[in-house]
């Protein structure tokens, strides 16, 4: 489920108190440029791999981590907070007598990893003695000592903070000044330090960065006690800090003129037109419930996809081991087999974790599996999962997919989420020509609330904006929308995609799963894409 | 280390309270120890142990501030993170809304350890798990579960001469107990400070109980129904609620407690009046830190009274903003009731729908805390007095706001956790009227 953690975090902000435990360390701006010799964590890792061996483990993966991070929150004229965080220390994870077992530590010494290898491989022999089945690892192979790096051009970590508090308060007086009465507005900067070390003969050295600033607008009618919000149509995007340039080639202008971001987004830009079209919600009329034909903008398709189509083709949920947390799956194995028809021929839908500018991108994931990406539905049909190495053979795979991650380095890495994407149409269409053919319909810019059953049957989606659509034309702003899916009839009801120019990738930082519960990011990307009659619903209530 | 003794933890804080140059510093120890035991189609997945220990230190120089955070504790660390926090003091902006450390503070001891909590090992955890997993096994169910538990401390001191100590236990348990064919689902979950009250393997004859009665479910037309929330159910929708009773949101005019023209709803007749919720933090099997994340010392407080809001939630900066007196912010939310169980109430009842749990509650409109969600793992008809059969889950689209207005009865309450709420809550089991359904869910 996606969490509501980032209320959390910037509440937590806003309530100015202390901050042990929950994000890591509190460090100095100049350290967040800094990373581990490579030489240590080898030395590390080889201490962690000996120790697992020696002392009776079949199999042994180690995990040198430094997760960063940094927040900048801002509202109007001020500086709520800055907070930059660490976290260091090693995860290893053993197979011993057929079962799993893991450890993790803060201490950076070759003595207290190799402790911490013989105490997981202890746990692990001691689950064996009540597991039903010896874990079955697909093979994955040895690729030596090699590095990846997000593709990024400017370090985020590497800008001044006065750069980013200027840009944020900037962003924030150019709001207000289009008629915001309130705004917040964050930056929110992530880099995973991820050394990899396995009995395969693996040591991989990686160094992601991810980034996110989110805005959010507030309009008020003091006389009527109505108020409106509007949030960024940012993405969170693995890119530097580059994504925030405003390129002119990566903003895409819809039909009546909103503009929506690709791989670069223009803050400042969008914070004035998120003010005048949250005061233009005021006074927008009401929504008439029943069917409708939706345009959807891929602002806002990224998290329809990512909760009825990402969640509900994860393996781990389909065979029953989220069963008492995120749920489990309608997507139940016999379905594949059966080519299930998850959607109209139209919909060809992919997972990957290689694509660039995306959360997901990595070279290899939490258990040193080449990443790649590949089909989940084909024109349509049911062909695939997201599996990882222990789950492989449970679909005949000689592989995995290589979609295994942990948030942390004290965190058991397990099945995530890649990224899932809606392919774009094959056949030229643009934004224009698809709302041209609608009759009777509602065009959605920007995600907004969401809801979904557990096992990912029955979802409501929301929005931040929604335009009328009359025979072809966008004819007025409306209010109170929100739509109802059963997750396969909505797919059978996709009529078309836009091609590959209008597409774009939205996202979060904070998809969860897992007891205790982890934080995975990951994007998804469509086309703005048509579905024909689905059930519009009215929101608005009155507490008299 | 992860459990000081308040000796162990005022030596440390005085000093490196002691070692700041800066204007004002408060300084913060947390520790604590997190045991877990997880399990899924009738076998242990995962069990673990987590200890952590960590030093907040948080100093200012005028109205700039700077926070740094370490987890070792000799003198050479301790000057480093003291050190850290004045660096990036030094470099942080003006906050325009700085609210000086609080003043020496007196506070009354809270009920918050259980020796027994503490205690728990991992034969214990694996005793949870293989209870609830036998019992289901027994009859052809299977378990998905988790155990957490846990002992934890906090101890602060600030240059004013302000100190606090106090430790705490947690035990949560949930599991979900399906049918081997997948048609039927129940759920059970207890949220307990003192594990002397805890018993999976009675416990989890609940879940066990649903899950059997709630296959082969029958659809229903979603519409306006009388509904029984059970408490957990009620968590979710309640819960969420509190995190709107802001007295600066109001006050800005956008919060569902805005007035008309400005200001807030501050006594105003919000609910119906036989609704009660107030915190404390000294309630009997309820009971929380006796201050606020701030340091202010939390009293019992009336947060809805006779369905009149009667307090909000101020920050410091606010009240003092306002002109109000800053009191600690609640930690935990009480909802008064009767003396009926759930099954009192069902056997009142002509005709309504028992809900067992609600699940993925999300905003729809902030304007009227509208929010959307679903029912799930024990969905039932009820006619005269009996349960009937079960009902396929729905969809809801309602407002706890419109719910607390739409009362028939309310029962005794008890002590719950929502799925994503991080405060403790007592809540009775509630019935009510007009509860929206918008669809239905295949969902079992």
């Amino acid at each position: 489920m996606l969490r509501r953690e980032f209320l959390t975090a910037s509440g937590l902000a806003l309530g100015g108190g202390l901050l042990p435990g929950l994000m890591g360390r509190a460090i100095a701006a100049e350290e967040l440029q800094s990373t581990m010799d490579v030489a240590l964590k080898k030395r590390l890792a080889d201490a962690a791999l000996n120790a697992a061996k020696s002392g009776g483990s079949s199999y042994c993966d180690v995990r040198v981590g430094r997760y960063l991070r940094q927040f900048v929150v801002t509202r109007e004229a001020n500086v709520e907070n800055v907070v930059n965080t660490e976290s260091t220390g090693v995860g290893i994870r053993v197979i011993a007598d057929g079962a799993w077992g893991f450890a993790a530590t803060n201490e950076l010494t070759p003595e207290a990893v190799a402790a911490a290898a013989r105490q997981a491989t202890a746990i692990a022999k001691a689950n064996a003695k009540t597991q039903t089945a010896p874990v079955r690892l697909a093979p994955t192979p040895g690729v030596g000592e090699v590095s990846w790096r997000t593709p990024i051009v400017k370090n985020a970590m590497a800008v001044p903070i006065k750069d980013k508090v200027d840009l944020l308060l900037g962003v924030n007086a150019a709001a207000l000044g289009a008629g915001a009465n309130f705004v917040n507005s964050i930056l929110f900067i992530v880099n995973e330090q991820k050394y990899f070390a396995s009995t395969d003969g693996s040591y991989i050295d990686q160094d992601v960065h991810r980034i996110w600033a989110p805005l959010t607008v507030t309009a008020i009618d003091k006389a009527s006690g109505k108020f409106r919000t509007r949030e960024g149509l940012s993405a969170p995007m693995g890119l530097g800090f580059e994504y925030l340039d405003g390129n002119a080639k990566d903003k895409f202008t819809s039909p009546n003129g909103v503009v929506n971001y690709g791989m670069s987004y223009d803050m400042r830009e969008d914070a004035i037109a998120a003010a005048k079209q949250a005061r233009a919600k005021l006074t927008a009329p009401s929504v008439k419930p029943g069917r409708y034909d939706l345009v959807l903008d891929p602002s806002h398709t990224w998290l329809t996809i990512h909760e009825s189509v990402g969640h509900p083709l994860e393996l781990d949920r389909v065979l029953g081991y989220e069963a008492n947390y995120a749920g489990t799956s309608f997507a139940t194995l016999d379905k594949q087999k059966a080519r299930f028809p998850y959607g109209s021929d139209k919909v060809t839908i992919t997972a990957d974790k290689v694509e660039r500018g995306t959360l997901g991108a990595v070279g290899y994931d939490d258990e040193g599996v080449k990443t790649k990406k590949w089909p989940l539905i084909q024109d349509g049909k049911l062909v695939d999962y997201q599996a990882i190495r222990d789950q492989a053979h449970i679909l005949g795979k000689a592989a995995s997919d290589g979609c295994c991650y942990a948030d942390n380095w004290a965190s058991v890495q397990f099945q995530r989420m890649a990224n899932v994407s809606l392919q774009p149409g094959k056949a030229k269409q643009s934004v224009a020509d698809m709302i041209g053919g609608v009759e009777n319909g509602i065009y959605i810019i920007g995600d907004g609330s969401f809801s979904i059953d557990q096992q990912r049957y029955n979802a409501q989606f929301g929005g931040q904006l929604f335009y009328e659509i009359k025979n072809g034309k966008i004819t007025q702003q409306i209010e109170d929308v929100a739509y109802q899916i059963r997750t396969p009839e909505f797919w059978n009801a996709c009529v078309g995609v836009c091609d590959a120019s209008d597409f774009r990738y939205g996202g979060s930082f904070f998809d969860g799963k897992g007891q205790p519960s982890q934080s995975s990011a990951v994007s998804h990307g469509s086309s703005t894409a048509r579905f024909n009659g689905i059930n519009v619903i009215n929101t608005a209530r009155s507490l008299g | 280390m992860s459990i000081m003794t308040e000796e162990q933890a005022r030596a440390i804080l005085t000093k490196v309270v002691g070692m700041s140059k800066a204007d004002e510093c408060t300084a913060q120890l947390t520790g604590s120890i997190d045991g877990n035991v997880r399990f899924a189609l009738n076998n242990v997945s995962t069990s673990g142990i987590v200890s952590n220990t960590e030093l907040g230190v948080q100093v200012a120089y005028g109205k700039r501030v700077g926070t740094a955070t370490i987890n070792q504790f000799d003198d050479a660390s301790l000057e480093r993170v003291v050190r850290r926090a004045e660096d990036l003091a030094k470099l942080a902006p003006e906050n325009p809304e700085f609210v000086p450390a609080v003043p020496k503070q007196t506070y009354r001891p809270s009920d918050t350890f259980s020796a027994a909590t503490a205690a728990i090992t991992p034969e214990y955890r694996a005793k949870v798990a293989a209870d609830s997993i036998g019992a289901c096994k027994s009859e052809k169910l299977v378990a998905a579960g988790f155990l957490q538990d846990g002992q934890s401390f906090v101890a602060f001191a600030n240059s004013n001469g302000n100190f606090g100590y106090q430790r705490g236990t947690q035990l949560d348990y949930t599991c979900t107990v399906r049918t081997e064919d997948g048609r039927g689902s129940g759920w059970v979950g207890r949220n307990l400070q003192d594990s002397a009250a805890f018993s999976a393997g009675t416990d989890v004859r609940t879940g066990m109980r649903k899950a059997a009665a709630s296959a082969d479910a029958r659809a229903l037309e979603p519409g306006k129904y009388t509904v029984i929330l059970e408490p957990a159910a009620a968590a979710g929708l309640i819960g969420f609620m509190m995190y709107f009773f802001g007295a600066r949101e109001a006050d800005e005019g956008r919060s569902f407690l805005s007035k008309k023209g400005g200001g807030n709803k501050l006594g105003e007749q919000v609910y119906d009046p036989r609704v009660n919720l107030y915190a404390d933090p000294w309630a009997a099997g309820a009971a929380v830190m006796p201050w606020d994340g701030d340091g202010l010392p939390r009293e019992r407080m009336d947060i809805i009274k006779d369905g009149k809001v009667a307090n909000l939630n101020y920050t410091r900066y606010w009240a003092q903003k306002q002109g109000k007196k800053a009191v600690g912010t609640p930690g935990n939310l009480l909802m008064t009731g009767g003396t009926k169980s759930t099954a009192d109430l069902i056997r009142g009842t002509e005709k309504g729908i028992l809900v067992t749990r609600t699940w993925y509650i999300r905003m729809v409109d902030p304007q009227t805390v509208l929010l959307t969600g679903l029912t799930r793992d024990g969905t039932f008809y009820i006619e005269n007095g009996q349960i009937k059969y079960p009902v396929k889950n729905f969809r809801f689209n309602e407002s706890p706001v419109i719910m607390l207005n739409n009362i028939d009865e309310l029962g005794k309450p008890v002590r719950v956790k929502g799925d994503e709420a991080d405060f403790v809550m007592m809540l009775p089991p509630m019935k009510l009227r007009d509860f929206t359904f918008t669809s239905l869910s295949d969902a079992v």
